[in-house]
């Protein structure tokens, strides 16, 4: 049984709202805050969609979304967050954004009120440093699109209590996530393995070892994996990828951290991947061509 | 497309292989297995008559056995590698290498030879490691030393990465699987060649491949006939 009964989702972008629609899939009375009103309404509206293709493929009926509808909040006002008993926040990737956040909330919420942070690249002992209560600070790195994806990388920063980091690692699979602990490293686990990896194949397409397709073509027949790390790129978009990258690099300082040249290039070409209709592969609609 | 198979031994291909299966007497197109590819390849004649002639390539490069000049090398010779990882079994994946100047014929008819015995082809250019060793490499190495460092531990790894990104395996249970001394080997050929820290073989591969030659030594040695006494005759 989980100590969490209110859960606050601070940010309303592609994270948060998923974060929030598991909150709320699982039963948690969930407040969505953003600062803006506009946001919340898209994310209101996205989430609707989401529950109405659940409904569609009957995994839910209309009677639970109803329910867990009602359920989810969405404010402007971040005193709406007092009475929550753990707040994720799902904002930019900027250490300072976090902390003015963790700030605002820190004065808002009541003091058992544990925050936990979405970050992918930023350690969890430096977000917490800007809390006001680092030791009811920790990192629960949901993996996109969070409302689909079990996996939670979760961390305790240097100075997170035992017993946040427990009761926070039993609201995660009270939601029905799989969480799995790792140290507050650059990247933790997901990232620090997949961002360098990726820049090493755009190296390899970089230094005309291979194409593109023969890449994915090796990568998937000889490895067995789904996707090809190129066709994963175009889908995740060059430009996020250069965030991501460059938030590891500026961590690690490792050299395959280092995002190649040719990231750059694509991106000043507008070529970030399936959302601008070309990227490592041309596309029409969403089908792929060339490569 | 015709072809005939000559086999040195040793190769990536068993008897039962659709490719050994489906080979001609003569053809358009000569396929060279085994480890001694290189060498039967040198001392084969009438090459230049072929659509292709398909060199099999153990960590070499092609160049090796074609030589190499001014970044104008290529001709109708191409190499290619059956992907394995370690003691897996052999992939569906041939890694076909060309070289700059390599003839566009040349990689059509070598295609549709491997793709006719139901495999699936990437071409990539001449380089140790091809495509996916250089770039699994560098992985499994800082996984293994992640794991050292206690970053996770090695279950939580392998479900990260498995949940995460979708792979069918974790990396710390595919070295288990496939052998680290093969990763040893085949990181070790690559540190070797491009002298990047990211190939270096990890400590736990080092700490297997140790292991295998002390237990290769311990084999040899209870293999070893009783030796005679070396005294003076007095027994």
């Amino acid at each position: 049984m989980s100590e969490i009964k209110i859960v606050g989702v601070a940010g309303s972008g592609t994270m948060g709202a998923g974060i929030a629609i598991v909150a709320a899939r699982a039963g948690f009375k969930t407040i969505v805050y953003d600062t803006q009103q506009a946001a919340l309404d898209r994310a209101r509206k996205q989430t609707e969609g989401f529950f109405a293709k659940s409904v569609e493929r009957k995994k839910l009926t209309q009677s639970d979304v109803n329910k867990i509808m009602d359920g989810l909040s969405g404010t402007t006002r971040i005193d709406d967050l007092a009475a929550c008993d753990i707040v994720i926040e799902a904002v930019f990737e900027n250490l300072k954004v976090k902390h003015d956040l963790l700030a605002q909330l820190n004065k808002a919420c009541k003091p058992e009120t544990i925050f936990a942070s979405n970050t992918s690249t930023l350690s969890i002992t430096e977000i917490a440093a800007g809390s006001g209560r680092d030791e009811k600070c920790v990192g629960m790195h949901f993996c996109l699109p969070a409302q689909l994806m079990k996996l939670v990388e979760m961390s305790p920063g240097l100075r997170t209590s035992e017993d946040t980091f427990r009761v926070a690692w039993d609201f995660c699979k009270a939601m029905g996530q799989i969480p799995v602990k790792t140290k507050d490293n650059p990247g933790f686990i997901l990232n620090y393995f997949l961002v360098p990896f990726n820049n090493d194949v755009i190296r390899m397409v970089e230094a005309g070892v291979a194409g593109p397709a023969d890449i994915d073509r090796a990568i998937k027949t000889g490895l067995g994996y789904a996707m090809g790390p190129l066709e994963l790129l175009d889908l995740v978009g060059l430009d996020t990828h250069l965030l991501v990258a460059e938030a590891l690099y500026a961590s690690t300082h490792e050299p395959r951290a280092a995002v190649p040249a040719l990231v750059k290039r694509m991106i000043a070409a507008g070529h970030l991947g399936r959302k601008t209709g070309q990227g490592f592969y041309g596309y029409q609609g969403n089908a792929m061509f060339g490569g | 497309m015709n072809y005939s198979v000559i086999d040195t031994g040793g190769s990536g291909f068993l008897k039962s292989d659709a490719l050994l299966q489906g080979a001609s007497r003569d053809g358009e197109v000569v396929v060279i297995l085994g480890a001694e590819a290189g060498k039967a390849f040198g001392e084969l004649r009438g090459t230049d008559k072929k659509s292709a002639v398909l060199i099999e390539l153990g960590m070499e490069c092609l160049g090796v056995h074609t030589g190499e000049f001014r970044g104008e090398e290529g001709s109708n010779v191409l190499g290619f590698a059956r992907f394995r990882l370690g003691c897996a079994e052999p992939s569906k994946l041939i890694e076909l290498v060309r070289q700059p100047c390599t003839v566009v014929v040349a990689v059509a008819a070598a295609k549709a030879v491997f793709e006719g015995a139901g495999l699936q082809v990437a071409v990539c250019g001449d380089f140790v490691g091809r495509i996916i060793d250089r770039l699994v490499r560098p992985y499994y190495n800082a996984a293994l030393r992640r794991l050292d460092e206690g970053l996770a531990t090695a279950d939580d790894m392998d479900t990260t990465l498995k949940l995460g990104l979708g792979y069918p395996e974790g990396p710390i249970s595919l070295m288990e699987r496939t052998g680290l001394e093969h990763h040893y080997a085949v990181t070790q050929t690559l540190f070797e060649a491009y002298g990047d820290a990211a190939y270096a073989p990890a400590r736990r591969a080092r700490v297997a491949h140790e292991r295998a030659i002390a237990a290769r030594a311990a084999q040899a040695e209870r293999n070893t006939p009783f030796p005679k006494p070396s005294g003076n005759g007095i027994d």
